[in-house]
């Protein structure tokens, strides 16, 4: 089809190889600026960035299911966004089909767009309540100036068919109120195959349905796959939806890969502290089960403000010395004890140790002032009642070592590293416990701080 | 259940009225209870477990109409004063509910959210008082007593939650309604907020009616069960029991449409659930029911006990002297277009 075909240079067509990937991402960097206060604005500064997806590499094969899994905040719906073009990458490269596409215009990025469609989370949401299924389903053939009148129709009945929209006639004068969830769904659906695509990127396709129609959903996008010959990018926070659906799974947590591999070796060999524990989370019908009570601590952090080292090291019950133990998160490890506390316990600790906000900090060595003057000591003997009553909590792996004085105690962190991303077996992971060079560190600076 | 039931529903009806006609969305529904037990109500969207949740509660919007009777400490809550209700509501039934972002005011405090409860309900306490109650409650529920003077805001999703629990739970409430109380939560944080809940009666003594469309969560955190299907509960029983054992197809269907680890193949439900302006005749499940025989097509299903606090309402359980002779051969259907669904 030459329909609109781009005259630059940037959009000529280099024939891709045929097992070339699909989709090639190399180390595609999205960051949003974080607004900061109206002077900053009025001066154009930046407050700095949330770094929504940190440096992805990721190939899709043709005719492969790739899922993005993650929970909310870890950057998989800006990484799906990016791939089409929807979100500016900040850097990096998103090579779909031989082409390089992040630095193409918006006319140039026309004709891809054909070829790259998505279907969002909400069905309710994604069709115009004002325009009937044929509109709808249709309107992409209207603006890409494919087809219309009785053309238009007969493309639009086809494909209502194909999706199960059937027969079709009964469905194509119809408004999206008149449909259930799932039909309306289908109509989605029907609407992003429509231009015969060749990615699908499916957002959350099936989590705003019931569970009675989830399988089917999930049984039309296999369908369509064999039939269409279609590359998917499926995105969701359930990994029980994607272990029916992908061949490969990418676990994302604050913007970065943490663990990919092959679907069966993600479910039955997990490696990352994280996708064990997003796996042990999962509800199961199955009444011998019982909640299980071994989760991680918290939410996902700030992303304005992601904790140093590995991201996940705050709730990692396995994190030790190098993994980025903070200052921090000696805050949230007081704030979890003093919850458990009656309220003069809690009056009488927090007087000891003062202010918490001097411990919001990016330095590895903190400053905790006493409010008397000859109070570090208390501190220090405070800091080490904390440790004590609970001495396997992590945390305690990451102090190199607490340093009273008369008015004050140094808390000195070990400094972080970041983790390297590791082939274990067939999987990909970015975890410490898989890095020889990291658990000698580890080894070696456990040793300093008993010897101290 | 030996002691007698904190709350007894017996045939509640709650009607809504539409411009089409009204919608029986609870249609003789009866449930019991007991102290600190964990009941778990499941049902695909639209089958009234909302409603009924409200309708205990008295919550219901204008335009809807109910009768039967909700027995509370003695006294039926059906047709009872709104004054004499919102009396009873908080300190003795809590409420909570799903995208908590929307149920706390932003401009106030969290201290001052539980200062305004306590406040309006226990209006004999200090201040003092006030603060010691509120910063317990939000302690259990992991909220640290630093973050007291907080914004709504400043707290994240999971957090907020937790902090709508701990607003109904610091009142001291015999029965909490939690209406899917996770669903917009991240799977590791649901699972947090469902260990919080399973644990109530441990830690509060409290009983809790968890409506949710999710049988993982219910299988996890529940004692009891009951299946709600286009108004009616069709089937009721102790969890355990349920899940190994389910006796109503529907409930059969729902199990094995949930998609889990475990889950080996993909399975859906047919067709949608039927029109609850009017209701099909017969058992209300009968055309997406794979065992329909031709008695279900038009005689309502007898509720039946099948042995210790199990109760189903379906003619494969019988009485099969009910069942007219010949009735039990298969119902001939037409059949479901691949599109009839919810």
């Amino acid at each position: 089809m030459s329909i609109g075909a781009p005259t630059s240079d940037a959009g000529a067509r280099e024939p891709a190889a045929a097992d070339a990937p699909l989709v090639s991402i190399r180390h595609l960097k999205t960051y949003y600026p974080i607004r900061g206060s109206f002077g900053q604005r009025l001066l154009g500064r930046e407050a700095g960035y949330v770094k929504a997806v940190d440096d992805i590499s990721l190939d899709l094969a043709r005719g492969e299911v790739v899922g993005l899994v993650g929970e909310s905040g870890s950057g998989k719906t800006t990484l799906g966004r990016t791939i089409l073009g929807l979100v500016r990458a900040t850097s990096g490269e998103v090579i779909f089909d031989g082409r390089e596409i992040t630095a193409m215009s918006e006319r140039q990025l026309r004709p891809v767009r054909r070829e790259m469609q998505v279907v969002f989370q909400d069905p309710h949401a994604s069709l115009n309540p004002a325009m009937t299924i044929e509109e709808s389903v249709g309107h992409p053939l209207r603006i890409h100036k494919i087809a219309k009148g009785v053309e238009l129709r007969r493309r639009v009945a086809e494909v209502l068919a194909t999706v199960g929209l059937s027969p079709p006639e009964q469905y194509m004068d119809k408004y999206p109120s008149d449909l259930s969830g799932g039909q309306k769904q289908r109509a989605v659906i029907a609407r992003a195959i429509v231009l015969n695509p060749s990615l699908l990127v499916a957002d959350e396709p099936v989590s705003m349905l019931d569970m009675s129609v989830r399988a089917k959903i999930l049984e039309l996008m296999l369908y369509l796959k064999r039939e269409l010959d279609l590359t998917y990018l499926y995105i969701t926070h359930d990994l029980a939806t994607a272990k029916f659906f992908c061949d490969r799974i990418a676990i994302l947590y604050l913007g970065r890969i943490v663990e990919i591999g092959p679907s069966d070796v993600i479910y039955e060999d997990p490696k990352h502290p994280y996708t064990k524990a997003l796996l042990r989370a999962i509800p199961e019908p199955d009444p011998r089960r019982s909640v299980p009570r071994d989760l991680p601590r918290g939410e996902v952090p700030d992303a304005a403000r992601p904790p140093r080292g590995c991201s996940f090291h705050p709730r990692c019950p396995l994190a030790f010395e190098v993994c980025g133990w903070e200052p921090r998160d000696l805050a949230d490890l007081l704030e979890a004890r003093w919850a458990l506390q009656p309220e003069v316990e809690y009056e009488a600790e927090r007087a000891i140790v003062g202010d918490l906000s001097v411990l919001a900090t990016e330095e590895t060595t903190v400053r905790l002032k006493a409010s008397a003057k000859d109070g570090g000591p208390a501190i220090a003997r405070f800091l080490e009642t904390v440790r004590a009553d609970d001495p396997g909590n992590p945390f305690w792996k990451g102090v190199r070592k607490i340093v009273p004085a008369d008015g004050h105690v140094d808390l000195e962190m070990f400094e972080p590293l970041a983790p390297r991303q590791l082939a274990v077996g067939t999987s990909q992971v970015e975890c410490h416990l898989f890095d020889d060079d990291a658990l000698a560190e580890g080894r070696k600076r456990g040793l300093e701080r008993d010897s101290t | 259940m030996t002691d007698t039931p904190i709350v007894s529903v017996r045939d509640l009806r709650v009607y809504y009225g539409t411009v089409r006609g009204s919608v029986r969305a609870v249609d003789g529904v009866s449930l019991d209870i007991g102290a600190g037990e964990v009941v778990g109500l499941v049902g695909e969207s639209g089958c009234g477990k909302s409603t009924f949740g409200r309708g205990i509660l008295g919550l219901l919007p204008e335009g809807a109409a109910s009768n039967g009777e909700v027995i509370y400490g003695g006294r039926n809550l059906v047709g009872m004063s709104p004054k004499d209700l919102r009396r009873l509501r908080g300190p003795d039934l809590g409420l909570v509910f799903q995208e908590p972002m929307t149920r706390l005011n932003p401009l106030m405090r969290i201290e001052d959210h539980f200062k305004e409860t306590l406040e309006q309900h226990e209006s004999n306490l200090t201040d003092r008082e006030i603060r010691r109650r509120s910063l317990e409650t939000l302690g259990r529920m992991g909220i640290p007593p630093t973050r007291f003077r907080q914004y709504p805001h400043e707290f994240s999703g999971g957090m907020r939650q937790r902090i709508m629990i701990a607003l109904a739970l610091v009142l001291r409430p015999k029965l909490l309604v939690a209406d899917e109380p996770t669903t917009s939560l991240d799977v590791i944080v649901e699972a947090q907020i469902l260990a919080i809940l399973a644990d109530l009666r441990e830690t509060f003594g409290t009983a809790l009616l968890l409506i949710t469309h999710n049988l993982g969560i219910v299988a996890e955190a529940c004692d009891r069960v009951a299946v709600m299907y286009a108004g009616k509960i069709v089937e009721e029983g102790p969890a355990r029991d349920v899940f190994i054992e389910p006796a109503h197809p529907y409930t059969k269907a729902l199990l094995s449409s949930t998609i889990s680890l475990d889950t080996e193949e993909l399975h859906s439900i047919a067709g949608a659930p039927p029109n609850l302006i009017a209701p099909p005749l017969g058992c209300r499940f009968h055309s997406r029911c794979p065992d329909a025989m031709v008695v279900c097509g038009w005689k309502d299903p007898v509720e039946l006990q099948l042995g210790e606090g199990r109760r189903t309402a379906c003619w494969l359980h019988g009485p099969a002297e009910e069942i007219p002779p010949g009735e039990t051969a298969p119902l001939e259907r037409t059949e479901l277009a691949v599109a009839e669904e919810a």
